[in-house]
């Protein structure tokens, strides 16, 4: 009866592990088929034709893409880092720290379309203007807040307090110690945020499609800032790489909306995954390099 | 006064306004979600103020008739759009939970550390895809592909934007719940191989009941992710405006109402209103979402102090 016993638990044992590795394995090969899947159909339709920056091709919302979200990691970065900082540094334990935190983390899961609804009453509505690409870009910083917020609190605190102890023992304020020692001290950490919040800012549209507007004009041979035309002009509309996407897909004018979609897809998911490959690469230099200390 | 004396001054100035700026921005950042909350509260109690309707009437009716202009008068009923999202929101965790719980037992339990430091960053990867990329390959593979199985009037389905959820949220309650596994310490494992244990044992009855609080975590996240999930959704789920009746039929959820009414809505009419008045919702959901995670946080973090 014991034999019996012990073979029942052993099959059931070897079924459930069994069972387990079949469903990572499914989860996987989807998801590489999925990659697989995006990256093939998009690089069939990238042709030179589909790079350009005519009506034609994605050149303008590409070049809509990264000019936005360099925007939003600057005003991101004015009003993250000085939070990240505050947390870390300055904060005594009490109400306002706990409220700070919370609010981090609300942010953080707010879901997007709520963001960008809120940025298309601020930003379009009460200024009365048309969508443009500064709503849009202060609408995906306020996405990005948090998670530049927590990086920077981590990068300071991971930080040996040694360095603090030794700049105040030179006789440095706070604030010398903090901008002339701990910031740089932090700085790649701080930068691995910055790439991690431009991948998250690559693939924002929710927030996008009331802020930033879907519709894209760009004359290369206009350079004054003020013409609604001007390639850096943030106050025209600027439709994105997402957003092209999503007009394609629902509204399907020109003739090769799915090439042009699945081009697009690639681009994005190419950019999307090398800049979170960078960030981790980054993180993992730096934590050989401080293990290593 | 000497040079030396002027710059310490200087420093000391400079120390305290840094000290009040940075506060100052510490409280903006504090300010912010409320400030969100504010204006979408301003904005979505118009429906019950300025347009009479009720509280039950918006969430608990079928009624969506509102008119798109200041006078009202029409009907502001959400309830297909909340079941609409009630309702994928849990075809997407269904689908989804049998193959996170295996891919997460299985890169903590099974695989080598090895693998595991491979697969996970792998799995990681996956959160940060645009959500119009999972709704591309749902509109160009999911789509034919279900309709060539099942026989469907249209092809945009429930179903659809259930799978397409379920992948968006797998990597989230995937690497959420292997975090949660590998934090069981490994002397409660061998613990329990020594008592006799076999390895599915052990994992049935002491480890997934160890990390079940950081689990509960991973799938209210996923749950909150899929909730607001907007345009992924709306390019699958065909966007009717009807109660989602059948997996195979398609219907509308609170994220694509919004998405797809709100450029058209009138500035200041009853539609606009009503559709604020989701917006409101979500919000609200969302942090429903937080205090449940604080919640089960706390209990998991007191049991696991006694021990």
């Amino acid at each position: 009866m014991n034999d019996s016993h012990f073979a029942a638990k052993k099959r059931l044992d070897s079924i459930m592990t069994a069972l387990f590795r079949f469903g990572a394995y499914f989860a996987v090969v989807l998801l590489i088929a999925f990659v697989g899947y995006v990256m093939g159909e998009g690089c069939r339709y990238l042709t030179g034709d589909m790079l350009s920056f005519s009506e034609k091709g994605l050149g303008n919302q590409f070049f809509n893409t990264l000019y936005l979200v360099f925007l939003s990691l600057i005003f991101s970065a004015i009003g993250g880092i000085p939070a990240g900082v505050y947390l870390a540094e300055y904060a005594h334990k009490g109400h306002l720290v706990k409220w700070v935190r919370m609010a981090v983390e609300t942010l953080s899961s707010l879901p997007s379309i709520v963001v960008g609804l809120f940025g298309y009453l601020v930003f379009i509505v009460m200024t009365h203007s048309e969508w443009n690409m500064l709503a849009g870009a202060l609408t995906v910083s306020i996405l990005m807040l948090p998670l530049l917020t927590s990086v920077t609190e981590d990068a300071l605190r991971t930080l040996p307090e040694s360095y603090r102890l030794s700049s105040y023992g030179l006789g440095a304020s706070k604030w010398q110690t903090v901008l002339h020692v701990l910031l740089p001290a932090a700085f790649p950490r701080i930068m691995t945020g910055l790439i991690m919040a431009a991948g998250r800012g690559f693939g924002e549209a929710a927030a996008l499609m009331f802020t930033a507007g879907m519709s894209t004009d760009i004359h290369w041979d206009d350079w004054d800032l003020s013409s609604p035309s001007c390639p850096l002009n943030p106050l025209r509309p600027s439709e994105t790489l997402t957003l092209h996407i999503w007009a394609l897909r629902t509204e399907a004018l020109e003739a090769n909306a799915n090439e042009q979609a699945a081009a697009c897809s690639a681009i994005l998911m190419i950019l999307v995954v090398s800049f979170s490959l960078i960030a981790r690469y980054m993180s993992y230099r730096i934590d050989k390099k401080m293990g290593g200390n | 006064m000497n040079q030396l004396q002027k710059a310490i001054a200087k420093a000391h100035r400079n120390d305290r306004t840094a000290k009040i700026l940075i506060t100052a921005c510490g409280v903006c950042m504090a300010l912010v979600p409320i400030l969100i909350g504010l204006f979408l509260f301003y904005r979505g109690t118009d429906t019950f103020t300025l347009f009479h309707h009720s509280l039950t009437e918006f969430l608990f009716s079928g009624e969506w008739n509102p008119g798109d202009t200041a006078e009202g008068g029409g009907k502001v009923g959400a309830a297909m759009f909340i079941t609409g999202s009630l309702a994928v929101c849990l075809l997407s965790l269904i689908l989804t939970l049998p193959f996170s719980m295996a891919a997460a037992i299985f890169m903590t339990e099974i695989a080598t550390p090895k693998a595991r430091r491979l697969l996970q960053p792998a799995i990681e990867l996956f959160t940060g895809i645009p959500s119009v990329v999972y709704g591309f390959v749902g509109l160009t593979v999911l789509i034919p592909f279900l309709k060539s199985i099942f026989p469907m009037p249209f092809s945009f389905s429930l179903l659809a934007a259930g799978i397409v959820l379920a992948i968006m949220i797998f990597p989230t309650i995937t690497t959420m719940s292997a975090d949660a596994l590998a934090a069981v310490p490994k002397s409660w494992r061998e613990a329990s191989y020594g008592l006799g244990a076999t390895r599915w044992e052990t994992i049935a009855h002491v480890v997934i009941p160890a990390a079940k609080g950081g689990i509960a975590t991973g799938i209210i996240l996923g749950l909150a992710r899929a909730m607001g999930e907007a345009l992924a959704v709306a390019m699958v789920i065909g966007q009717m405006k009807v109660f989602p009746k059948s997996l195979f039929l398609p219907a509308s959820t609170l994220t694509t109402a919004i998405s797809a009414d709100m450029g058209g809505a009138m500035e200041g009419g009853e539609y606009n209103a009503g559709l604020w008045t989701m917006a409101l919702l979500l919000f609200l959901l969302s942090f429903a979402f937080i205090f449940l995670i604080h919640y089960i946080n706390d209990l998991s973090t007191l049991k696991g102090e006694k021990k």
